[in-house]
């Protein structure tokens, strides 16, 4: 080993804690990169695999009912690959004693064969055989009972209850993501897919040579809008409520959205470690290289060139970057891992390969070395510049000026010890400005861990609190006359019944159109209220419709603009009312109206198509019963178990997102405010150990080390709120859809949660340092010259 | 102009100091007998490694004694604890370093005025750097000092406490002759106006002449000590 190798070695093993800290640093950003990217890249490719191999449809569009001669017309619309008609319907699942209503979606296989589009994916069993009573039941809800092929289940197909037995536990493209309409995340327990013979549901449903469903594969010169319209024009007669393309099909662009999410995270986190690992290496180096000036002397004397001696100080930054490199791989390799079996519960593929790719790793060390370079660039500079003649004397006394404090007249508030912190301060306003900001993006990622509770909270507030008070929503198989309401009201334990109607729709404003659904809703309603952005309670109005805020950025809509309503059932009435209002919502997107007055513009007399209910809990097994034996019943919601679920997804989520987020923020803080004091340390130990002679106690030595710390830290603190509430703002601006949208919502213990967390990160490091100050040997502090 | 009195400031009776580096033991100070008196200027005069600096270090409560009795006042600085020392340099013990050591974020008059804050009857700042004939120059930082003014700063700051025992470490070590002189009258002119002990280190047998007495240390003993009975004036020594 060279000798110059032997000083780098020996420098870092001295340099350690500070080395380390930067590791831990660098780490965090590499792990976090390799977290996101590697789970996006296996996610995608998971996906495409599946949709590949199992043919994904491209267009699906549901209707009424239409012939099955219809069929070939379909395959005829230009740009068609292969058209598929099937048949698909809801119906109320029971499952060994689970009480709780369980709505399932039916969907047909052609008779004892796959589908030629969304080909299921047998995980066990089979296919249901021609003839049988057998479904394939999909995974998630397959675990969530515990069942096997071979069980039973009882469905209420069209008010007939029907025994079925499990023939195959399966997965399809089209549902990765099980969830059911109107929430957020996947209950498992109440929502299945069930995929069974045609025949039998086209009995069950009296849709014996008919289709409710069709769904496409496109030519590769397809242009698929057209085709869209031309399949809506074919199906409009039947009942079609408007064709979607794979963009706008539910589990797909839930998918999408959470690859945005994860595209997100890999933008965001990776930049703040990395810039702030750029950072505490310049700082570093730049103090490294001060105090060696004598010995990068004596190495050009003897004829080191200034390239060997810049290449030895990168060296040591490559050094420590590659301990960072090191952790951060393994870190992002197991929380990669553990973000796998997370989606892995959340999107059904037949498997979910994690694997962190050589192209994701080499991606991650490139950007990482290049940060690293880049921060200590101009440290290295001053190395390679100095000549050496300079390099033997020593460095110019640092000039100090009054501060601006003591510029305005207020010196007489400071003690000399808080001049010299503030001095110091003053002094390089850049580094302290740059250590301020570290500090503060500890805490905005402290922060940022925290806002999804928040916001869950605030949304959980709204939407159940605030907006739907109900116990149970019944949906109706057909529209039904208002006095089911009573009857409905005459069940026991019933307190309160409000009838209600959705209506697919499609909303035009100039050239702008979007499908969604258009809620009738009781004027005076109590169980289901809409809120307008203020969070007061609205009217559902007679006159015109009030739309969710984001539905009307889509549509480019104010109060008060006129608003086309293209409704895509029954009568298929095209409107004009006016928008009297917007609505705050945060889950999906939707219109309301008030409901006599929908049914009177749809041209339809007193209906609804489902009810809303508050039942005395004591009495809901008995309604859940009395509802599922109605023929009437399509499905029942619960609004407690939607809570539940919701709350209990965020917290294994949530709760291990902040765990994470919370390691980082402290290492961030740690390392920020540990490499200050550690160069606070070696920059003003002589300076310490002159005013231990001249009689300063430890603690009055302790203040100005420290004070400086405090300092650093208590600046960073808010600008970090300012900074955490900026990247939280970013992160629902990258997360907006008509899926969900995230309210910018930061509750006060988030603030105070993260300012506690740099604090104790700060305080520890500060601790650290203290114990060095105490060591230092005041005699040979003495001794040595500037 | 005062003369030394027959009190006792400092005590020291069989002081030995043993340094351990790995294996190597070094004998600083191998049974050192010391009285200093009330108001003397003692020069302490040896060549390096002689003891001198670690004799002045034990007398100032930097560093306590392997071995031996040293006493300053009715305080025993063998005996005492950390904080004990620290208490000890605080209120009685003024120092001046070869190398100045200020405060480079301070003001001439702040670096007085971080001793004076916390002492109990200390000088004002401004009349301590008078003193030194620094009135002028007390708002500037020690950037803008020549090596001299920054060595009357740091005598300023050490005598502003009005310290028992003023303790100088090469004060001039790091001056050319014609600054060092100057910096020297500066401490001539305190001991005598002021009555301060003082105790100054130096390799330079010229400096002695300025002495009540004159301690000689070689090889960590006291070799003689020389009583001038006419102390030369500063300015008349020269390098």
């Amino acid at each position: 080993m060279k000798a110059l190798h032997r000083k780098l070695w020996r420098e870092l093993w001295q340099l350690r804690g500070q080395s380390l800290a930067i590791a831990v640093v660098i780490a965090g950003g590499l792990a976090t990169l390799l977290m996101s990217l590697s789970s996006l890249e296996s996610l995608r490719l998971s996906r495409d695999d599946f949709y590949r191999d199992y043919r994904f449809a491209e267009v699906f569009a549901e209707l009424k009912r239409a012939p099955n001669e219809l069929a070939p017309e379909l395959s005829a619309i230009d740009g068609v690959r292969l058209a598929e008609t099937r048949l698909q319907s809801n119906a109320t699942l029971m499952v060994g004693d689970f009480a709780d209503p369980i709505s399932g979606r039916l969907i047909s296989l052609p008779d004892g064969r796959q589908p030629e589009l969304n080909r299921l994916f047998i995980r066990q069993g089979r296919l249901p055989a021609a003839g049988r009573p057998e479904v394939v039941i999909s995974d998630a809800f397959a675990d969530a009972h515990g069942l096997q092929p071979g069980d039973q289940l009882q469905a209420v197909l069209n008010g007939r209850l029907q025994s079925l037995v499990v023939s195959g536990i399966g997965v399809s493209p089209e549902h990765i993501y099980q969830l059911k309409p109107g929430e957020l995340y996947p209950d498992n327990l109440r929502y299945g897919i069930l995929w069974l013979n045609r025949a039998q549901l086209a009995a069950a449903f009296d849709l014996d040579g008919a289709f409710n469903s069709v769904v496409l594969a496109l030519d590769r010169r397809a242009r698929p809008p057209a085709v869209v319209a031309e399949l809506d024009r074919l199906l409009a007669p039947y009942g079609g409520v408007g064709a979607l393309l794979r963009e706008d099909q539910q589990s797909h662009s839930y998918l999408e959205a959470e690859f945005a999410q994860l595209a997100v995270l890999a933008r965001v986190f990776p930049a703040i470690f990395l810039s702030v690992a750029a950072f505490l290496l310049n700082v570093v180096l730049a103090r490294l290289i001060s105090t060696q000036r004598e010995q990068i002397a004596i190495l050009k004397a003897f004829g080191y060139r200034n390239w060997q001696v810049g290449w030895h100080y990168c060296q040591l930054v490559l050094l420590m970057t590659g301990l960072g490199l090191g952790l951060g791989s393994l870190a992002g390799l197991w929380l990669g891992e553990g973000l796998a079996v997370v989606y892995a519960e959340f999107f059904r593929f037949p498997r979910l390969d994690y694997h962190l790719s050589w192209q994701v790793l080499l991606l991650g060390a490139a950007v990482t070395g290049a940060a690293a370079l880049l921060g200590t660039l101009s440290a290295v500079r001053r190395a390679v510049l100095l000549p050496p003649a300079e390099a033997m004397r020593p460095e110019i006394p640092a000039a100090y000026r009054p501060t601006v404090i003591e510029r305005l007249g207020w010196q007489g508030l400071l003690s000399q010890p808080s001049r010299m912190i503030l001095r110091n301060f003053e002094r390089r306003p850049g580094k302290a400005l740059l250590s301020v900001i570290g500090v503060a993006l500890a805490c905005a990622i402290m922060m940022m861990g925290n806002f999804w509770q928040d916001a869950a909270d605030y949304m959980i507030d709204v939407e159940f609190g605030l907006a739907q008070r109900y116990d149970l929503a019944v949906n109706f198989n057909e529209l039904a006359p208002q006095r089911v309401l009573h009857e409905l009201q005459a069940l026991p334990g019933v307190t309160a019944v409000e009838g209600q109607r959705a209506v697919p729709v499609r909303l035009r404003h100039g050239h702008r159109s979007f499908r969604t659904v258009l809620h009738g809703l009781e004027a005076d309603g109590r169980l289901r209220r809409v809120l307008d952005t203020e969070l007061a309670i609205l009217s559902p109005p007679t006159h015109g419709l009030v739309l969710t805020d984001y539905l009307a950025e889509i549509l480019v809509l104010e109060v008060g603009d006129t608003v086309r309503v293209e409704s895509l059932e029954g009568r298929r009435r095209v409107l004009e009312l006016p928008v009297t209002g917007l609505v705050q919502e945060h889950i999906g997107v939707a219109a309301y109206q008030e409901i006599s007055a929908m049914n009177r513009h749809l041209g339809d007399g007193d209906v609804v198509g489902g009810a809303l209910l508050q039942v005395s809990p004591a009495q809901w097994p008995e309604v859940n019963r009395r509802l599922r034996e109605s023929p009437l019943v399509a499905g029942v919601g619960q609004r407690l178990a939607a809570i539940t679920n919701f709350q209990e997804t965020m917290a294994e989520t949530v709760l291990a997102f902040s765990f994470i987020t919370s390691l980082l923020a402290g290492s961030i803080a740690f390392g920020i405010v540990y490499n200050s004091a550690r160069i606070a340390l070696s920059e003003r130990s002589r300076e310490l150990a002159s005013l231990r002679v001249l009689g300063l106690r430890q603690r009055e030595t302790d203040y100005i080390l420290l004070g400086e710390l405090a300092l650093l830290t208590a600046l960073g603190i808010p600008l970090g709120w300012l900074l955490g509430r900026l990247f939280c703002w970013y992160m629902t601006l990258g997360l907006r859809s008509d899926l969900y949208r995230v309210p910018l919502v930061l509750e006060t213990s988030t603030y105070a949660l993260a300012a506690l967390v740099v604090a104790v990160a700060a305080l520890i490091s500060g601790l650290i340092v203290r114990r060095l100050l105490h060591r230092i040997d005041l005699v040979a502090a003495l001794k040595a010259a500037e | 102009m005062s003369a030394p009195s027959a009190e006792i400031v400092f005590h020291a009776r069989g002081l030995r100091k043993i340094y351990r580096l790995g294996e190597v033991e070094v004998r600083a100070l191998d049974g050192v007998d010391l009285d200093l008196y009330r108001g003397e200027l003692v020069v302490l005069l040896g060549p390096s490694g002689s003891g001198k600096s670690t004799l002045l270090n034990i007398l100032g409560g930097l560093d306590p004694p392997t071995a031996g009795i040293v006493r300053c006042g009715d305080r025993d600085l063998a005996a005492a604890g950390e904080a004990e020392l620290t208490e000890f340099r605080r209120f009685m013990v003024g120092f001046v370093f070869q190398f100045y050591n200020l405060i480079p974020s301070l003001t001439a008059l702040e670096n007085v005025a971080i001793v004076t804050e916390i002492a109990d009857d200390p000088l004002s700042p401004a009349e301590a750097l008078a003193l030194v004939g620094l009135a002028q120059r007390r708002d500037h930082f020690p950037a803008q000092l020549s090596g001299g003014e920054q060595q009357r700063v740091a005598i300023a700051r050490a005598i502003a406490k009005r310290p028992r025992v003023l303790l100088c470490d090469e004060p001039t070590g790091a001056l050319d002759s014609k600054t060092g002189v100057a910096v020297l009258e500066v401490l001539e002119r305190i001991n005598r106006q002021v009555g301060t002990t003082t105790v100054l280190i130096t390799h330079n047998a010229d400096i002695a002449r300025m002495a009540h007495r004159v301690i000689h240390l070689s090889d960590g003993r006291i070799g003689k000590i020389e009583v001038n009975e006419i102390p030369c004036p500063a300015r008349e020594l020269h390098w």
